[in-house]
């Protein structure tokens, strides 16, 4: 063994010359071969190798989508549709590309859920939480300048309407509206600085999410039982136990966006964006995708357009503090008896207030989005810190394996005993 | 997934530390489930590649007419074709001669005058050099038109005759005749 | 100062504009209206397209709609699809005047289309389209299907649903009282107006529901001209993954079976 090469445990000679040179395989086989993973996940825990698979996806065909679209105010529209007519395969790139941003935000939503029901943003995890809301973050951006691509009418009137939410901001609020704009109104260089910049982001998100990653492995996963792995019998090698169950989460996943893409392709999708960009004429009905439904609510629901801008921004930006707003000691909900219920009824909010993004905001569509909002906030500013310090948590169990023990002894004829999770 | 885990037996490490029968089954399983999902991965890389062959509309694009009646004689106009220059050429009676005169032997790839023209005096040739895709020159007449009296390519100094035959320089062919047919004595549809 | 400028000067002409059509600003006053069903071949997920009768609705597009609306991403040659021959494809295309150009001269011409050619669009722009229409925009068709809520079941509706208004309502001049049309009230005289208003090859009654139809079939078709191989390779799909899905659990289970 030469001094300075890595030592390297690869048999292959071309790899293990690769190997001793730059130890990626020795990485790789640390980080996704042994990594030791707790025994106990549950099939929630497939949702972030799902989120990267999708990622990957949207790339994949965004690259192949960007090599036929034309970002020009008169072009754009017939250029996507020729993508749907003439291309190869363009329809079915470009369903995939416009479903696979629904199907991002489904699993990242059950993915940051997840992450909520079972405590995972708590210590040692918070830096890992805070990269997961700012890979959030991204890709509301990335989604909200991909959907103006098509340059229909939601594209358009989504664009002014978001953009506007800056000039809320006082003093410098219609200057940095006008500078996002690059004009004085959602035109031909918003078009194209949003092409830009929907082509860059999913690559800092891909950055953010190796970061993502890269801290995870530092803390080792969090488990349904929210309680430190003590030793190896709470552990197994990441692969192959992971990698096998992770791949029955894909194709499950892989149908449920196959049966959207090949039998609904515009289900989500709003018929106004079928009809080209009118600056002139605003549809009856704005409403922007179904993901920022939730938010949108929020900002509706506060009559004031600064605040309600605030709140919106608020609602996401709450999560970057959630780790010490909620300081019990307790991270899964399974041992949080109060926490459990108030946190699934935030849950059950969130879809009111998606529900109620999607209506007209007049009348009770108003109240019920300003009851949906106060509960969301509540539920964090409130709630949470509340609970932090008056809740009695159920015991905890002792150890990861311990569960999956007991009640059976350490006789191998105990077929009675069930698994905690259904692995 | 009802069977207990002892609770002396540590994880296994690696996947093939088990019994063997049940191990031999396992890989069959394995390779089956592989194979398939190679297949899956193969089926879904397709497309893309697809998409960047040319489209219908592309594929689909109009033909070309070219109107001859004011291409003198000795002149020649340069047509866009599928965005290539298409040289139609009005030749003079020497040039057939010369073209005709040339013996198949001293060709690189030989072929005769009369099999690249339809309909005399006019010579319809793509005019993309055949070496590496420059356009020679040769169409005004103030161009060199290289020593055979016909195309020469600036780039790396192909010769092309009276017939758009290649005779000197690094070009491997001929320039190629594209599909054209005489619609009237005055009219050429290319493509 | 000049944005704000600007901003008002869009928003009078928006004004302005919904007002000379109306049938944008009632929008937001309906509710939604039960359209009539109708069972189209291409309905449900596994549907497919009736060649025959999308044939006989582009007939209807060719004879009535087109003088008004142009669906300007379609070619000529997509008529294949729908299972027109190429001599009938050229000889369609051949029948319209399409401006071409500048030739040598500097001068825009017309010839006649050729099957590359994309449908003939029957103004020259928007502006024209409305000078000749009253003010009002006859909308492009090509992707109409996919733009309305109900689709196909919408547009059949629409054509279907020219009614004298209820007592009490006043139709505006120039305008005309539809039932399905959100706010009732549309510029478009009806266009179909009679049974055998035209005559189809294959024989079947050109009733105005038939037509209707017809021209719904025609026109989802013009909006998803890949709805078939979509659905089709769809059911591959999901049989591969059900397959796939099937195996990689087997192993999943083989894999774990030590550790529960």
């Amino acid at each position: 063994m030469a001094s300075g090469l890595h030592d390297s445990t690869v048999t292959n000679p071309v790899l293990r010359w690769i190997d001793q040179r730059m130890p990626v395989i020795t990485m790789m086989q640390k980080e996704y071969g042994s990594f030791p993973t707790p025994r106990n996940f549950n099939y929630f825990w497939n949702f972030g190798a799902l989120a990267m698979i999708n990622l990957l996806i949207m790339i994949a065909t965004g690259i192949f989508l960007a090599m036929n679209y034309t970002p020009h105010t008169s072009l754009a529209f017939d250029s996507v549709e020729r993508i749907m007519r003439d291309v190869n395969y363009g329809w079915l790139i470009r369903y995939v590309h416009m479903n696979g941003a629904s199907m991002f935000f489904i699993v990242v939503l059950v993915h940051v859920w997840r992450g909520m029901y079972y405590g995972s943003y708590k210590t040692p995890r918070e830096l890992l939480w805070i990269l997961g809301v700012v890979i959030f973050l991204l890709m509301m951006a990335t989604a909200f300048m991909g959907y103006v691509l098509p340059w229909g009418q939601m594209s358009f009137w989504g664009a002014t309407v978001i953009t506007n939410l800056f000039s809320a901001i006082p003093l410098v609020g219609n200057s940095i509206v006008t500078l996002l704009w690059g004009g004085f109104s959602v035109d031909n260089p918003t078009l194209n600085r949003f092409f830009s910049l929907h082509y860059l982001l999913p690559f800092v998100i891909a950055g953010v999410v190796f970061l993502h990653v890269a801290a995870l492995h530092i803390t080792g996963s969090n488990n349904p039982l929210g309680i430190e792995p003590k030793g190896p019998q709470d552990t197994l090698p990441f692969h192959p136990y992971y990698t096998i169950k992770d791949s029955v989460g894909v194709i499950v996943y892989l149908m449920v966006f196959a049966v959207l893409v090949f039998f609904m392709p515009n289900y989500l999708g709003h018929p106004d964006n079928y009809i080209p960009a009118n600056p002139l004429s605003t549809p009856a009905h704005i409403v922007p995708e179904w993901y920022f439904l939730p938010f949108y609510a929020i900002l509706r629901a506060v009559p004031d357009k600064l605040m309600g801008v605030l709140a919106m921004f608020g609602s996401i930006a709450i999560l970057f503090v959630l780790p010490w707003l909620d300081s019990s000691p307790v991270r899964s909900m399974r041992f949080r008896p109060i926490a459990k219920w108030l946190f699934l009824l935030w849950t059950v909010n969130f879809f009111v207030l998606m529900w109620a993004g999607g209506k007209p905001a007049e009348g009770h569509y108003i109240l019920i989005a300003r009851l949906a909002t106060a509960y969301y906030f509540a539920y964090f500013l409130v709630l949470l810190p509340l609970l932090s310090k008056i809740e009695r948590p159920l015991p905890l169990p002792e150890s990861i394996a311990r569960p999956v023990l007991r009640g059976g002894g350490p006789l191998p004829g105990a077929a009675t005993a069930q698994p905690m999770e259904k692995a | 997934m009802a069977d207990t885990l002892a609770p002396s037996s540590s994880p296994p490490v690696e996947g093939g530390a088990h019994a063997p029968a049940d191990g031999t089954k396992r890989d069959f399983l394995k390779l089956v489930a592989g194979s398939f999902a190679a297949v899956g991965v193969g089926a879904i890389v397709w497309p893309f590649i697809a998409s960047m062959n040319p489209a219908k509309d592309v594929l689909a694009l109009a033909s070309t007419d070219v109107d001859l009646t004011h291409v003198a004689e000795g002149q020649a106009v340069t047509v866009m074709w599928r965005g290539k220059p298409v040289f139609v050429r009005h030749r003079t009676a020497k040039e057939i001669e010369e073209a005709q005169a040339v013996p198949l032997s001293d060709l690189r790839d030989p072929q005769t005058d009369q099999s690249r023209v339809l309909r005399e005096p006019w010579l319809i040739v793509v005019g993309v050099c055949t070496h590496l895709g420059c356009v020679p020159l040769g169409q005004k007449s103030t161009d060199p038109r290289g020593d055979y009296g016909g195309w020469f390519c600036p780039c790396h100094g192909s010769h092309y005759d009276t017939a758009g035959r290649i005779r000197r320089g690094p070009a491997p062919l001929n320039l190629a005749v594209p599909e054209y047919e005489f619609r009237s004595d005055t009219q050429v549809r290319i493509g | 100062m000049a944005l704000r400028f600007v901003k008002a000067a869009a928003l009078a002409a928006a004004v302005g504009l919904s007002a000379s059509l109306p049938m944008g600003a009632a929008k937001a006053a309906e509710g939604p209206v039960e359209l009539p069903h109708v069972n189209f071949s291409f309905n449900g997920p596994f549907g497919t397209f009736d060649r025959a009768q999308v044939q006989r609705g582009f007939q209807v597009y060719k004879d009535v709609c087109a003088a008004c609306h142009g669906m300007h991403l379609l070619a000529y040659r997509n008529l294949r699809d729908i299972g027109l021959s190429e001599e009938e494809v050229t000889a369609i295309a051949a029948s319209v005047q399409i401006q071409d150009g500048p030739n040598d001269n500097g001068e825009m011409f017309e010839r006649p289309g050729r099957a590359s050619d994309r449908f003939r669009r029957p103004f020259a722009n928007d502006a024209a389209a409305r000078a000749a229409n009253n003010g009002a925009l006859p909308p492009d068709l090509s992707v109409i299907t996919k733009a309305r809520v109900g689709g196909a079941q919408y547009i059949h509706a629409l054509l279907v649903g020219y009614t004298q208004p209820p007592e009490g309502v006043t139709v505006m001049e120039g305008m005309h009282y539809n039932e399905y049309f959100p706010g009732h009230q549309i510029a478009m005289a009806p266009p179909l107006v009679q049974d055998g208003q035209l005559t189809f090859g294959d024989g079947t009654n050109a009733t105005v529901d038939q037509m209707a139809r017809d021209v719904s079939a025609f026109l989802t078709w013009a909006a998803e001209p890949e709805l078939e191989t979509r659905r089709a390779m769809g059911v591959r799909i999901l049989i591969f993954l059900a397959i796939l899905g099937g195996l990689t659990y087997a192993v999943k289970r083989k894999i774990w079976a030590d550790v529960h």
